[in-house]
C-alpha cells in the first residue's frame, strides 16, 4: 500500500471517463483504494461513460440504455465526476493538471484513460460538411440525421468497425458502400479465402464492396458529393463515414515528455506505468511493451492492475487474448488465436461450402508432450457456431492446450452441430420458474450426474424430475431441446414421436396430412395412430388441419379436438371465464367502436385491460355470455382477435409518415394489411408482427416473429424475434423490399414454419433447430433454393381467400352455439363457483376454496355469491 | 391432496335424467346441475358415457367438462382445459397424482337415449 505518513488524504485524478476510466473507478472503490485516496475523474464527453462496444445499438435503444452509470454519480462520496471538461495540459513537475475551463487539479497519482481517437487520413475534402467518424454517441446522432435526408452512404474502411458502420448506414435506409484498400475485408482477421466468403455475406445484407480501392479524395464543394478512388470510377454519396482505424490519444502524455510507443500510444510498463512514476495508462491510449490494444477486455485488465499496483498488489498486464466476434446482423464471423498461422510448425485445416457460404479454419500444430495436435486458433465464416467452444480450447502460449479429438475437422464440419449448437453455458438459468440450469438438466439425463436415480430418458422427464417447465411452461421447448442435443451428442436415438398415439413428430403428420389429404382426427389415426389420442396430438392435429383445409375450428369433427380456449373462441382465466379480445387491426380504432368497446364492457360488467399488443382485452366472461358479447362486438363490425389461438395475434405498429415527423413508410397501412392477411392462420404456436416507419422502431417490431422496419427505400424484413421469458431480437431476412417482395417473403417464411416447426415451438428457437439457421431460412425463402416459393405463397393465398369470421360464423349456427351454456339441464343458472370481488373500481376473481353446492334454499336460477355486478 | 365428495345427491339409487345422449358430442363434455352440484357427463368414442365431478381440485375450478377426452394405454380420461392434469373417467383418478381424485358419478343411458347421473360412487 502506497505509505500515508501522516493519514493525510491523497488525490488521484482520471482523465477520461470512457469504458476503462470507469472500470478503474468502479475497482478503485470496490476494492477500497478510496479508503486513501480522493478519486477526481474529469471526462470530455457530455454524459457519463457507456458501453461504446454496443455503440450501434443506440439507434435502438438510445443512449440511457447504454449509459454504465446511470445514475450519473458513483455512490462514493470520495469520488468526484467532472463530465463535459477536457483536460489541456499535465505537467509532472507540479503534479498538476489544467481543465478546460482553467480550473488546476493537484495530483499524488495520474491515471489517463483516454482511449482512442479515429483515424482520418489526409485527404482533400476530409473536413466537408457530410464527413463523420464512428465513436461517440454524438457521432451517432449526426449521421443519423444528415442519413435522414441522404439515399446513399459510404464507409471508407473495412474492417471490423467499418464493417459495423457499414451496417448502421444500411439500417438508416442508406444505400451504402464499403471502400477498402486491403484486397479483402477484416484484413487483420480472416484470410484470403474467409474475406472473399465474407465479402459474398456482406453483400448479401444490400451493401456493395470495393476492395482494393484506395480513397483519394473526398469530392464536393459545400457538402460531400462522393469518393474519388484510385484508378476507379468514383463514388457517389452525401455522407461519408471514416472507419480507416484509431490512433491512441497520447497527446497530454506527449506534450509532458512522457516516453511513447514507436507506433504511439503512452509507453508503459507490465504494471501499465509510464516512465514518470506516478503516471499511469490504462485502455486504448496505453501502449504495454509498446503495443496498443483496440478491444476492451484488454483495457479492463489493466485497469484491475493499476488498482493492484496502487494497493501495492503484484498484478501485471502480460498481453491479451484479441479474439473477435462480429456483431453484424445475420453474418457470423470470428477470429480467434493465431488465425493467420504465424506459429512456427502451424498446419492448416481448410472447410469451405461456397453453397451455404461457410468458410472455417483452423490453425493447429503437433502436441509437443503427447501424439495428437492443439489448436493454436482459427477462423469461421458463415457459421460461427463452434466458436464457443473452440476458443476456450486455445492454447494461449503455443504449447500447452487441451489436446484435440483425433479428427479436429469434426469439431467445424457441419455434421457436428448437434454437440455444440446451443451455446448456453452451463450456469445459465433455463427454467426461471423454478430456478434450473442448464447444467442441472444436463445431469438429470446423464448417467454420472443422476446420482442414485435413474437418469431421465426424455424431456418430458426432466421436467417431472427437475420441475423446469413444471410452472410457467415457457421454457419447455428450451429444455427439450437441451435433453435431445445431449442425447443426439451421446449418439442416442432420440424420440421425437409426438406422444404415445403418434411415432411422428409434427412435421410427419403435417406431411401425411398433406399427401394422403386427410380431412379428419379419426382418418389419422387410423392411417397412422394407436388409442383414441390425448390433449397433446389432438390440438396439433386440429391445428394441421385447420392449416391446410381452412374452414372452421368448432365443425363437428373439429370440436372435440380443439385446446381449452379454442373450444370456446375465447381465453380461459383462472376462475372458469373467459376473455375477449376484438381484431383491431394495426391498433388502429375509431371512436365510435372504441364506444362500442365500452359499453360492451359496461354493460356485460367485465374487467377492462390494454394489451401489449394493442388492443383491448375484456375479463370475466361466463361462457354463456360470450355468444351475447360477440352478438354486440360483431354487429359493430368487430371480428375475432384470435388471442385464443396458436394463431396470428396481432401486427403491433407505429403511426408511420402519415403523422409522424421522422416516419419515412405508411407503417400503420402495412400493419393492418398484413394483420387482415394473416388473421385466422393456424400455426405451430402464437404469431406476432410489427411494422416501425422509420429506424426509431417504436413498434418494437424486432421483438416479434415478424417485424418490419422501414427504410428510405422500402422496407426491411427481420424474423423470429420474441419477447416473453426468453427474449430474442429477430434477425434481418432481407432488406430495403417493395411491398410486395416483402409480402411474398412474409408468405413463404410463415408457411415454412407452419408446415416444419414442432408444437409450440417459436419461429426463434425453430429457425435455431433447423440445420442451417437462418442462413436456411434464407436459402428457402429468398433465394427459393428448394423450388417451394410458389408453392408456400399458393397456400397462402389459399388461407387468404378461404378467410371468415369465425365468431361470427359461430353465432349463426344453433348446433355451436348450443354449447355455450352453463349447465345442460339449467342453461339458466348461473355457475355458481364463479364469484367477483372489487378491485379498484373493476371485477376480480374471488378465490374459490372448493365445490360449491346450490343449496336447497336458492332457487336455481338466483345468481349466486356475485359481489360485484348483479350477474 | 384427497378431495372428498362435498356434493351428496339426495339418494344414490334416485337418477336425474339431465339430457339426451346426442346432447353431449363424441369425445366431448357438458355439465349437469344435479342436486345441487355441478357434474361433468363425458361421451367416449364408443357411446360410453361417465360422470365426474366438474371441480377441478387443481386449478380450484369448475371446468373438467370442457376437456380434452382421449386415451391413455386403455384408459379413457379427460384433460382439465386449465393445466392439463389427466383424469381417470372411470374413476376420477388423477392419472398425473395418485393422491387427488374427483368423485365420480354413476350414469346410465336409457333405451331411448336419455343420460341419466345417479349418486356418488362410493369406492370404485
Ligand atoms: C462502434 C464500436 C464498436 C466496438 N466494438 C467492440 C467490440 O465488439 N469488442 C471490443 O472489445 N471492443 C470494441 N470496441 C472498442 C472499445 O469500445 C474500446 O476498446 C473501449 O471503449 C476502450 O475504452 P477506453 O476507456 O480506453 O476508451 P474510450 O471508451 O474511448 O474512453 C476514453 C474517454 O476519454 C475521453 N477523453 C479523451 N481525452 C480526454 C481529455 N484530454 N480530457 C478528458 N477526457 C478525455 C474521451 O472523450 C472518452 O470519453 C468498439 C468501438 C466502437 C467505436
Amino acid at each position: 500500500m502506497t505509505p500515508t505518513p501522516d493519514h493525510k488524504r491523497l488525490t488521484l485524478v482520471v482523465v477520461g471517463h470512457g469504458m476503462v476510466g470507469h472500470r478503474f473507478v468502479q475497482a478503485a472503490i470496490e476494492r477500497g483504494l478510496t479508503e486513501t485516496y480522493d478519486v477526481i475523474v474529469v471526462g470530455e464527453e457530455c454524459r457519463p461513460a457507456y458501453d461504446r462496444v454496443a455503440l450501434t445499438s443506440f439507434f435502438e435503444v438510445g443512449a440511457e440504455e447504454l449509459s454504465l452509470l446511470p445514475g450519473g454519480a458513483y455512490d462514493d462520496p470520495r469520488v468526484r465526476l467532472v463530465t463535459g471538461t477536457e483536460v489541456t495540459g499535465l505537467d509532472t513537475e507540479t503534479r498538476t493538471v489544467l481543465l478546460a475551463d482553467g480550473e488546476v487539479l493537484g495530483f499524488d497519482e495520474l491515471v489517463l484513460a483516454t482511449g482512442a481517437a479515429p483515424f482520418v487520413p489526409p485527404i482533400p475534402g476530409k473536413d466537408l460538411p457530410g464527413c463523420f467518424v464512428y465513436r461517440t454517441i454524438e457521432d451517432l446522432e449526426a449521421i443519423r440525421e444528415a442519413a435522414a435526408g441522404a439515399t446513399v452512404g459510404a464507409v471508407v474502411g473495412g474492417g471490423l468497425l467499418g464493417l459495423e458502420a457499414a451496417n448502421a448506414l444500411a439500417q438508416l435506409g442508406l444505400e451504402t458502400h464499403v471502400v477498402e484498400m486491403a484486397p479483402r475485408l477484416m484484413a487483420v482477421q480472416v484470410d484470403d479465402a474467409g474475406g472473399a466468403m465474407l465479402t459474398r455475406h456482406i453483400e448479401k445484407l444490400g451493401l456493395t464492396v470495393h476492395t482494393g480501392a484506395a480513397t483519394e479524395a473526398v469530392l464536393g464543394e459545400s457538402h460531400v458529393t462522393g469518393l474519388a478512388l484510385r484508378d476507379r470510377e468514383p463514388i457517389l454519396a452525401e455522407v461519408v463515414v471514416f472507419s480507416a482505424g484509431i490512433r491512441p490519444r497520447d497527446g497530454l502524455a506527449r506534450d509532458a515528455g512522457l516516453d511513447l510507443a514507436e507506433r504511439g500510444g503512452v509507453l508503459v510498463d507490465e504494471q501499465c506505468r509510464s516512465s514518470d512514476p506516478h503516471v499511469w495508462a490504462i485502455g486504448e491510449c496505453a501502449a504495454p511493451a509498446g503495443r496498443t490494444y483496440g478491444l476492451v477486455a484488454p483495457g479492463y485488465t489493466m485497469a484491475e492492475v493499476v488498482v493492484d499496483a496502487l494497493l501495492g498488489g503484484p498484478g501485471a498486464f502480460t498481453g491479451a487474448d484479441m479474439s473477435t466476434k462480429l456483431k453484424l446482423l445475420g453474418v457470423d464471423v470470428a477470429s480467434f488465436g493465431d488465425a493467420h498461422g504465424t506459429t512456427e510448425g502451424a498446419l492448416e485445416l481448410v472447410f469451405a461450402d461456397a453453397v451455404a457460404g461457410h468458410y472455417k479454419k483452423l490453425v493447429v500444430k503437433e502436441n509437443p508432450d503427447g501424439d495428437g495436435t492443439i489448436l493454436l486458433g482459427g477462423i469461421l465464416v458463415g457459421d460461427a457456431s463452434a466458436y464457443g467452444v473452440l476458443r476456450p480450447m486455445v492454447a494461449a502460449d503455443g504449447t500447452s492446450g487441451i489436446e484435440l479429438p483425433p479428427n479436429p475437422e469434426d469439431l467445424i464440419l457441419p455434421a457436428s452441430r448437434g454437440a455444440v449448437e446451443i451455446g448456453l453455458p452451463d450456469e445459465a438459468v433455463v427454467c426461471s420458474c423454478n430456478t434450473v440450469t442448464k447444467g442441472e438438466i444436463l445431469a438429470r439425463v446423464s448417467t454420472d450426474g443422476a446420482g442414485d436415480a435413474e437418469p431421465c430418458t426424455d424431456a418430458t422427464c426432466v421436467t417431472r424430475c427437475s420441475g423446469a417447465g413444471s410452472t410457467c411452461g415457457s421454457c419447455k421447448p428450451t429444455v427439450k431441446k437441451i435433453v435431445e442435443d445431449h442425447f443426439a451428442s451421446v449418439g442416442k436415438v432420440v424420440d421425437r414421436s409426438l406422444c404415445e398415439h403418434f411415432g411422428l413428430t409434427r412435421q410427419e403428420i403435417f406431411d401425411v396430412v398433406a399427401v394422403h389429404g386427410y380431412t379428419r382426427f379419426d382418418d389419422v389415426m387410423e392411417g397412422h395412430g394407436t388409442g383414441r389420442g390425448c390433449d397433446i396430438c389432438k390440438p396439433v392435429v386440429a391445428s394441421v388441419l385447420a392449416s391446410q383445409l381452412g374452414g372452421h375450428v368448432l365443425s363437428p369433427a373439429h370440436r372435440p379436438l380443439q385446446d381449452t380456449n379454442d373450444a370456446y373462441l375465447a381465453n380461459i382465466q383462472k376462475n372458469g371465464t373467459y376473455s375477449v379480445v376484438p381484431r383491431i387491426p394495426g391498433g388502429e380504432i375509431t371512436p365510435a367502436k372504441l364506444i362500442v368497446i365500452g359499453e360492451v364492457a359496461r354493460d356485460f360488467n367485465l374487467y377492462t385491460k390494454i394489451t401489449g399488443g394493442q388492443r383491448i382485452d375484456l375479463f370475466g366472461a361466463r361462457m354463456e355470455e360470450l355468444p351475447l358479447i360477440w352478438r354486440r362486438l360483431v354487429d359493430a363490425g368487430f371480428e375475432s382477435g384470435h388471442a385464443y389461438g396458436k394463431s396470428l395475434r396481432t401486427v403491433k405498429s407505429c403511426v408511420g409518415s402519415t403523422w409522424c415527423r421522422y416516419g419515412v413508410q405508411d407503417s400503420t397501412s402495412l400493419a393492418i394489411m398484413l394483420e387482415e392477411r394473416y388473421r385466422g392462420l393456424r400455426s405451430p404456436h402464437k404469431l406476432k408482427g410489427g411494422v416501425s416507419g422509420c429506424a426509431r422502431e417504436c413498434a418494437e417490431a424486432r421483438s416479434k416473429d415478424f417485424g418490419v422496419i422501414a427504410t428510405e427505400k422500402g422496407w426491411n424484413l427481420y424474423v423470429a424475434g420474441n419477447g416473453g421469458a426468453a427474449p430474442v431480437h429477430a434477425r434481418l431476412l432481407a432488406g430495403d423490399l417493395d411491398t410486395q417482395t416483402l409480402v411474398s417473403y412474409l408468405d413463404r417464411f410463415l408457411m415454412y414454419y407452419i408446415r416444419t416447426a414442432d408444437r409450440l415451438q417459436r419461429t426463434a428457437l425453430w429457425v435455431d433447430s433447423l440445420d442451417g439457421g437462418l442462413d436456411r431460412v434464407r436459402q428457402v425463402v429468398v433465394e427459393d433454393s428448394l423450388g417451394l416459393g410458389s408453392e408456400l405463397e399458393a397456400a397462402m393465398d389459399a388461407h387468404v381467400d378461404g378467410y371468415f369470421d369465425e365468431w361470427a360464423a359461430t353465432l349463426e349456427d344453433p348446433d355451436k352455439l348450443a354449447r355455450f351454456v352453463s349447465f345442460v339441464n339449467a342453461p339458466g343458472t348461473p355457475d355458481p363457483h364463479i364469484t367477483f370481488r372489487e378491485e379498484r373500481d373493476q371485477i376480480a376473481p374471488a378465490d374459490a376454496d372448493g365445490p360449491v353446492v346450490l343449496g336447497a334454499t336458492i332457487a336455481v336460477g338466483a345468481p349466486l355469491g356475485a359481489v360485484a355486478g348483479t350477474r | 391432496m384427497t378431495t372428498t365428495s362435498q356434493a351428496t345427491s339426495s339418494d344414490p339409487t334416485t337418477y336425474t335424467v339431465v339430457c339426451r345422449l346426442d346432447q353431449v358430442e363424441r369425445e366431448g363434455g357438458v355439465v349437469a346441475l344435479v342436486g345441487g352440484a355441478a357434474v361433468a357427463v363425458f361421451r367416449t368414442y364408443d357411446d360410453e358415457v361417465f360422470a365426474l365431478d366438474n371441480y377441478d381440485p387443481f386449478s380450484r375450478a369448475s371446468v373438467l367438462a370442457r376437456g380434452i377426452v382421449g386415451t391413455r394405454g386403455d384408459i379413457s380420461f379427460v384433460a382439465s382445459p386449465m393445466h392439463k392434469q389427466a383424469f381417470d373417467l372411470r374413476t376420477g383418478h388423477c392419472l398425473d397424482d395418485a393422491a387427488v381424485r374427483v368423485p365420480a358419478y354413476d350414469v346410465q343411458v336409457t333405451g331411448d337415449g336419455q343420460v341419466l347421473v345417479g349418486g356418488v360412487r362410493s369406492n370404485s
